[in-house]
């Protein structure tokens, strides 16, 4: 016979002295005067360990441990978990563990001085499930707007609240709204940039992810507010999962009648599509996406003439970022007033920042602009690891460039990191310690545009290129203190002249680089050393006289045969032999093996 | 949509889902599943609490997905919300530590402290 629900009782000698016999015998009794003592078996079992708090009974399939099990209680366990499923909480074996230990992530210093207005809803809700959204008060804003704002009024309610764009040159966004909406043009288009490309960064994934209604209610906002009837969202091929659940947001959208024709009964009508870029990190520019949403390789152009002007299919067109666009529902709710009490004097509201690189809380903050680098890293990213030191934090990916350990305290805002020499980007945060070598940074950024410039102007094809050149000369020993003059001077005539913003900008990594760490670019220039001991053709790994007690460790580690030397005497490594592979000083016992 | 009405009934009536969730003694897991949960196992946690739930014959607990919470580093990350609003972070998690979360917290209403945010930062 098949039960389908077993009752473990306890029959050890410390339950039944506690009368778990007769809470035996009231179950069976409860059980046939219901019927159910042909489905539920009871099972009197040996002792489970916890006779302090007996009698026990444990009841399967659930696996649920009811304690301090009275006569007067069977019945109770019958009705409500026998018969209606529901587990009787008040007799569970509870939770008797210390309660100090952060249980719930809102408890942890990593939540605390944070302030989520654009991932208000990420990790919180469904992202497949509209009416999750709803719930939280979404498309509220565009009924308000539909039904009781002139598009103008929603025009200075964004100029008011002081939002400025994130996608990182920080352009004020109701501005950038009526420029779109005073342009002339029987068609006007919506566009939302999502071809995040900086390395290291993924705000924006993690809101179309988590959140990808509230890009959508923007977005037709915004279609209210300049006169628009289409949308196109620009998002990477590579966000699988973010272009699933843009597809499903827009679909339910559509269905719910909050995109296409005569929203909320109104004359309005708008929709949105999406368009998948192939990955090339110059559609981040905006001309340059327009005209991969055309259908065209994505070149950039000249401007003016601005989207706001003639944009795509040559129409007025306004671009915003997808951050940008998850602030506006908020905004609209909450009131520009509000909006313009975060975040600093000409820095409105928070910032996300992927925070990566040599810090223990690897992941994604939002942050009241006007937070200072150092909460940042230590308060919310947790320090960095290992007790090294913190050297500087790359902001802005390629176009960026560095905040040094002096600057730890600047009050992170638009205007703040341009006069250091970096930008807000859109907004990955990269900590570098002691172990970085910055003119290997310079050159890893430079290797990136370098491979990611289109080659339409040559200021930024042939320009980064012999700046890439030059740098790997200083990386692998054969600089000279000229180069550092060319370097600068070559940065600063591609900054004056290439075509667009990925060209302008590309520099900037090894300009603000040489601006707080020109002493390590000497180092490789004169001394042919690499200070943070990273590239390497600088450095030369040898083995201490004095530490060094002839085991042959390394020796047979060594996959090159570069060490040799007698057993018990000092051994010696072949430095034209040596490939640098670090084998030889892991393996030391007796940290004997140091890099020069 | 052909009105704020209906806007606000749908409304009313997800929040009244999220009441019966929480009146009825309804407990909640959530599971991260964006990029970085997903890359990090994700999906084998989220379909070891269901498997786990079905196996024990429990059906007053919804699984659902979410996006991404911010701390990408503790991902597999699941958040266990009980009916009265408390919430519990579980991170790195696995389909084992899923399973032993709906033993001992989901069941008996003792939560894994040691699979806990507070656990791992110390």
């Amino acid at each position: 016979m098949i039960y389908r629900s077993h009752v473990l009782i306890c029959h050890g000698t410390g339950c039944t002295s506690s009368k778990s016999e007769q809470v035996a015998e009231a179950m069976q009794r409860e059980l046939v005067e219901r019927g159910l003592d042909s489905e539920v078996k009871i099972v009197k079992t040996g002792c489970f360990g916890l006779c302090e708090r007996g009698p026990i009974m444990v009841i399967y399939p659930e696996g649920a441990t009811y304690c301090m099990v009275t006569v007067e209680d069977v019945p109770e366990i019958v009705e409500e978990h026998l018969v209606k499923g529901r587990i009787v909480k008040r007799l569970l074996l509870g939770d008797k563990e210390a309660k100090d230990v952060a249980k719930s992530l809102e408890n942890v210093g990593f939540f605390n001085k944070q302030m989520r207005i654009a991932l208000r809803n990420c990790g919180v809700i469904n992202p497949e499930n509209i009416e999750e959204y709803i719930a939280r008060d979404g498309y509220s804003a565009l009924a308000k707007v539909l039904t009781e704002m002139t598009p103008q009024e929603v025009i200075d309610v964004i100029k008011k609240s002081g939002l400025r764009g994130r996608g990182g040159a920080g352009f004020p966004t109701g501005v950038k709204w009526q420029f779109a909406h005073d342009a002339q043009g029987d068609e006007k288009y919506v566009c939302c940039n999502a071809d995040e490309g900086d390395p290291g960064a993924f705000m924006d994934r993690s809101v179309l992810e988590g959140d990808p209604h509230s890009v959508l209610e923007a977005m037709t906002i915004a279609g209210y507010a300049i006169g628009a009837k289409q949308g196109y969202i620009y998002v990477r091929a590579e966000y699988p999962i973010a272009v699933q659940r843009l597809r499903i947001a827009i679909d339910q959208a559509r269905e719910y009648g909050l995109l296409g024709n005569n929203i909320f009964g109104t004359d309005f009508s708008f929709d949105i599509d999406l368009r998948l870029g192939a990955g090339a990190f110059v559609c981040g520019e905006e001309t340059a996406l327009m005209t991969s949403i055309e259908g065209h390789r994505g070149e950039p152009r000249t401007r003016p003439p601005f989207p706001a002007v003639k944009g795509l299919f040559g129409k007025p067109t306004l671009l915003n970022n997808v951050e940008t666009y998850a602030n506006i529902p908020v905004i609209i709710n909450k009131g520009p007033e509000w909006f313009a009490s975060i975040g600093t004097e000409k820095s409105k509201g928070t910032k996300v920042f992927a925070i990566g690189g040599k810090i223990n809380n690897t992941g994604l903050v939002e942050i009241p602009m006007g937070t200072t680098l150092r909460e940042v890293i230590y308060d919310i990213g947790g320090g960095i690891p290992n007790g090294k030191k913190f050297k500087a934090a790359q902001t802005g990916g390629p176009s960026g460039g560095c905040i040094p350990a002096s600057h730890i305290d600047t009050p992170i805002d638009y205007e703040s990191l341009i006069s250091l020499g970096s930008m807000m980007g859109s907004g990955g945060l990269i900590v570098m310690d002691e172990d970085t070598c910055m003119v290997d940074i310079a050159k890893f950024f430079l290797e990136f545009t370098v491979d990611e410039s289109c080659g339409k102007c040559p200021p930024c094809r042939i320009g980064t290129k012999r700046m890439l050149e030059i740098l790997e000369k200083i990386t692998s020993g054969k600089g000279e203190e000229s180069d550092i003059e060319k370097l600068e001077s070559l940065a600063n005539s591609i900054k004056k002249s290439a075509l667009c913003g990925l060209g302008q900008t590309a520099p900037n990594p090894v300009l603000s680089t040489l601006r707080y760490f020109r002493d390590e670019y000497l180092a490789h220039v004169r001394e042919k050393r690499c200070p943070a001991g990273i590239c390497k053709a600088l450095i030369r790994y040898v083995i201490l006289e004095d530490k060094c007690k002839g085991c042959g460790l390394c020796a047979r580690k060594c996959p090159a045969g570069a060490i040799s030397g007698e057993i018990r005497k000092p051994h010696t490594i072949d430095a034209n032999k040596c490939l640098k592979c670090g084998v030889c000083m892991e393996s030391c016992k007796f940290n004997a093996i140091i890099t020069q | 949509m052909k009105s704020i009405k209906e806007l606000e009934a749908i409304r009313e009536r997800a929040l009244k889902e999220i009441a019966i969730r929480e009146n009825e003694g309804k407990t909640r897991i959530v599971v991260g599943m964006a990029t970085c949960g997903i890359a990090a196992g994700a999906k084998p946690v989220m379909n070891a609490f269901v498997e786990e739930l079905n196996k024990r014959n429990i059906h007053n607990v919804s699984v659902a997905m979410t996006g991404c919470i911010g701390v990408c580093r503790f991902e597999p990350i699941a958040e266990v919300i009980e009916p009265n609003g408390e919430k519990t972070t579980y991170v790195k998690l696995n389909p084992e530590k899923a399973r032993r979360i709906v033993a001992e917290h989901i069941v008996n209403g003792r939560p894994v402290i040691e699979y806990t945010i507070g656990a791992a930062q110390d």
